[in-house]
C-alpha cells in the first residue's frame, strides 16, 4: 500500500517535471517565433518593393515623393548614420568619463546620488525627450544659428542624452569588474591614479566599454519618436549640421498610417534596410566580443 | 496541502501562458453589421477630437453603446471603412477619384477652416492665397518680400497623406494632378511636423515660421493670418468668404446598422450640430 502510493507520487512528479519543461520550451518558442514572423513579414512586404523600385534607385535615390511614386532613401540613410555616429561619439566621450568618475574618482556618497540619477534618465519615455528637445533645444539652436532649429544637430543632442545612461551604466560595471589587484599592482609600481585609470583600468575594461557603445548605437539608430519631434523630417540631404533631416525610422513612423499600395511597401522596404543595419551592428558586437575573448 | 497548492499554481500558470498565446492570435472581429452596441470610428486626426466629443455626448445618453474613436489619418480611415475593419471611417478631405469608386456613403458632419498661422511676434498679419502658394513652393523665401523683417521663412507642412495637408495642397494648388499621379510642389526643405499639435508647437517656438492648422486647434500661442483680407473665423468659413475650408466627412459602406444610423442622425441633428459649432462650423 505504502509502496504503491510512493510510486504514484514519483510518477506524478515526473509528469509535472515534463509538463513544466514543455512550458519553458513554449515560452522560449514565443520569443524566437515572433522574431521569425517579424523578419518574414518585413522581408515579404519590403523585398518586392525594393525589386520593383530597383535596388539602386531605392538605396541611392535622392528624392522621396510618395505621391509621384518616387522612392529614394539615400538622404535618410545618411541622416540615420550621421545622427547615430554623432550621438555615439559624443556620448562615448561623456559617458566613459562619467563612468570613470563614478567608479574611480567620486566618493561613495556622491556616486550613490549620481547612479540612481543616471538610471532614472534611462527610464524617461522617448517622447518626453523629444518634446523636451522641441521646446528647449530647437529654439536655442534657432536663436544661435538660425534656420529653424529642427536639425541634425538637435537629433544628435537628443540622441546623445538618450544613449548616455546605457554607456555610463555598462562602462561603470565593466570598470568595477576589473580585479582589484590590477589597480593595486599599478599603484604599487609607482603609477599615478590617472595613469592607472588610462593605462590599466580602461584597457582591462575594454570589452565592456565597447559593448556599451554598440548597445548605445543600437538604441540611437532605432530611436523614432524623439527624433520625429526635433529632426524637421524633410527628406533631403542636410547641407550642414543645422540642416533638417529625416531618419529611416521616422520615415516609417510618419507615413505608415497613411500609406497604401507601393508607398506602404516602400516603407516596409525602409524597414528592411534598417533591419540590415541592426543585424550588421549585432554581428560587429559579437565579433568584437569574440576577439576580445580570444585575446584574454 | 502545500504540495497541492504548488500543483494548482503550476496548472494555473500554464493555463495562463496558453491563454495568452491564443488570445494573441485571435483579434476580436469587429462586426460592421451587428447591433451589439459597439461602434469603432477610425480616421482623420483632425476629425478625432470632434468625433470623440460627439461620441462622449452620445454615449452619455445611450448607455448601452460603446464608441471607440481612433485617429490614424484620413487615407487610413477611408481604407479602413472600405475594408470593413471599422463601422465609420472619417476623413478631413474630399475623397480622391479612386476612392470615390469604392461606393462609400459620405456624411458631411461639419466644415472646418484651415488657418494659416505664424508666430505672434511676426509683424505680417495679412497674406494672399497666391503668396501662400508661392511660400510653400519656395518661390517666396524671405519675410521682407511680404513687408516683414529680413529673415528667411521657415515653412512647416504636414506628413504626406495627412487630410489637412491634402486639402491645403489641393485648395492652394501646391500639388498638381496629372494622369492619376499627384505631383507635389512643396519645397524640399520644408519642415514636416506630425499632427496639428506638433505644427502648433513648432510655430509657437519659431519666430520666422509659417504653417497651417485646423481652425479647431487655433489658440493664443499662434497668430492666424488674414487670407485675401478675410479673417479665419467660424463665421467667415460659414459664409464662404474665408477661402481655405474643407468638409469633415464620416463614411459608411453598404447598409448601415441601427447603431450607426442612430449615431449619424444624432450628429446631424440639433444636439450634435450644437457640439460641432463650439469649435467648428455646423452644416446647418
Amino acid at each position: 500500500m505504502e509502496k504503491s502510493k510512493l510510486k504514484i507520487k514519483s510518477w506524478k512528479k515526473a509528469k509535472i517535471e515534463k509538463v513544466v519543461e514543455h512550458m519553458f520550451l513554449i515560452c522560449a518558442l514565443i520569443a524566437i517565433l515572433s522574431l521569425l514572423v517579424i523578419i518574414g513579414f518585413i522581408f515579404a512586404k519590403g523585398l518586392p518593393a525594393i525589386l520593383k523600385i530597383g535596388i539602386v534607385n531605392f538605396i541611392f535615390g535622392m528624392e522621396w515623393k510618395p505621391s509621384e511614386e518616387v522612392f529614394g532613401i539615400f538622404p535618410m540613410i545618411v541622416a540615420s548614420l550621421l545622427g547615430t555616429a554623432g550621438a555615439v561619439l559624443l556620448s562615448t566621450v561623456i559617458g566613459v568619463f562619467t563612468a570613470i568618475f563614478l567608479a574611480e574618482i567620486a566618493p561613495n556618497w556622491v556616486a550613490n546620488i549620481f547612479r540612481p540619477g543616471v538610471e532614472l534618465l534611462a527610464g524617461i519615455p522617448s517622447v518626453i525627450y523629444g518634446f523636451f528637445g522641441l521646446i528647449v533645444f530647437v529654439p536655442l539652436i534657432d536663436k544661435w544659428f538660425g534656420g529653424g532649429g529642427n536639425s541634425l544637430l538637435a537629433v544628435i543632442v537628443i540622441l546623445t542624452i538618450m544613449v548616455l545612461p546605457t554607456i555610463i551604466s555598462i562602462s561603470e560595471m565593466a570598470l568595477r569588474a576589473v580585479p582589484k589587484e590590477y589597480k593595486e599592482g599599478s599603484l604599487a609600481l609607482g603609477a599615478t591614479h590617472l595613469q592607472t585609470i588610462f593605462k590599466v583600468l580602461i584597457p582591462a575594461a575594454k570589452s565592456g566599454i565597447l559593448a556599451s557603445i554598440v548597445l548605445g548605437t543600437g538604441r540611437a539608430i532605432g530611436e523614432t519618436m524623439a527624433v520625429i519631434l526635433v529632426a524637421g523630417n524633410s527628406p533631403i540631404l542636410p547641407e550642414s549640421i543645422f540642416g533638417r533631416v529625416r531618419t529611416l525610422t521616422s520615415n516609417i513612423a510618419l507615413e505608415m498610417g497613411y500609406a497604401f499600395g507601393l508607398h506602404q511597401e516602400a516603407l516596409f522596404a525602409t524597414g528592411v534596410v534598417l533591419f540590415v543595419f541592426i543585424i550588421v551592428l549585432n554581428l560587429i558586437l559579437n565579433l568584437m566580443l569574440y576577439r576580445m575573448g580570444e585575446k584574454a | 496541502m502545500k504540495k497541492r497548492i504548488s500543483k494548482l499554481s503550476v496548472v494555473l500558470i500554464s493555463a495562463l501562458c496558453l491563454s495568452g498565446i491564443f488570445t494573441g492570435c485571435g483579434v476580436t472581429p469587429s462586426t460592421p453589421n451587428g447591433t451589439n452596441g459597439k461602434l469603432s470610428i477610425v480616421g482623420s486626426t483632425s476629425v478625432q477630437p470632434l468625433a470623440q466629443e460627439l461620441a462622449d455626448a452620445y454615449t452619455a445618453k445611450n448607455k448601452d453603446v460603446k464608441i471607440d474613436v481612433q485617429g490614424v489619418g484620413s487615407t487610413a480611415g477611408i481604407k479602413a471603412i472600405n475594408d470593413g475593419t471599422c463601422d465609420i471611417g472619417t476623413s478631413s478631405r474630399e475623397l480622391k477619384t479612386e476612392e470615390k469608386a469604392w461606393k462609400l456613403t459620405e456624411h458631411i458632419i461639419a466644415l472646418d477652416g484651415i488657418a494659416v498661422v505664424v508666430n505672434p511676434k511676426n509683424s505680417v498679419s495679412e497674406i494672399s492665397k497666391e503668396q501662400i502658394t508661392k511660400i510653400f513652393k519656395g518661390e517666396i523665401k524671405n519675410w521682407k518680400e511680404l513687408g516683414g523683417i529680413d529673415k528667411e521663412i521657415i515653412v512647416v507642412s504636414r506628413e504626406a497623406g495627412s487630410g489637412t495637408r491634402g486639402a491645403f495642397d489641393e485648395l492652394l494648388k501646391i500639388e498638381e494632378k496629372k494622369d492619376g499621379k499627384t505631383t507635389s510642389y512643396l519645397k524640399a526643405d520644408a519642415l514636416i511636423a506630425e499632427g496639428n499639435g506638433s505644427v502648433k508647437a513648432n510655430i509657437a517656438s519659431k519666430e520666422n515660421a509659417i504653417g497651417y492648422i485646423s481652425l479647431g486647434f487655433l489658440d493664443n500661442s499662434l497668430k492666424a493670418l488674414k487670407v485675401d483680407g478675410v479673417e479665419a473665423t467660424v463665421a467667415n468659413v460659414k459664409n464662404k468668404s474665408y477661402p481655405i475650408s474643407r468638409p469633415f466627412i464620416m463614411l459608411t459602406k453598404g447598409e448601415e446598422n441601427a447603431t450607426v444610423k442612430s449615431f449619424l442622425e444624432y450628429i446631424k441633428g440639433d444636439e450634435g450640430q450644437k457640439i460641432v459649432s463650439e469649435k467648428y462650423i455646423s452644416i446647418k
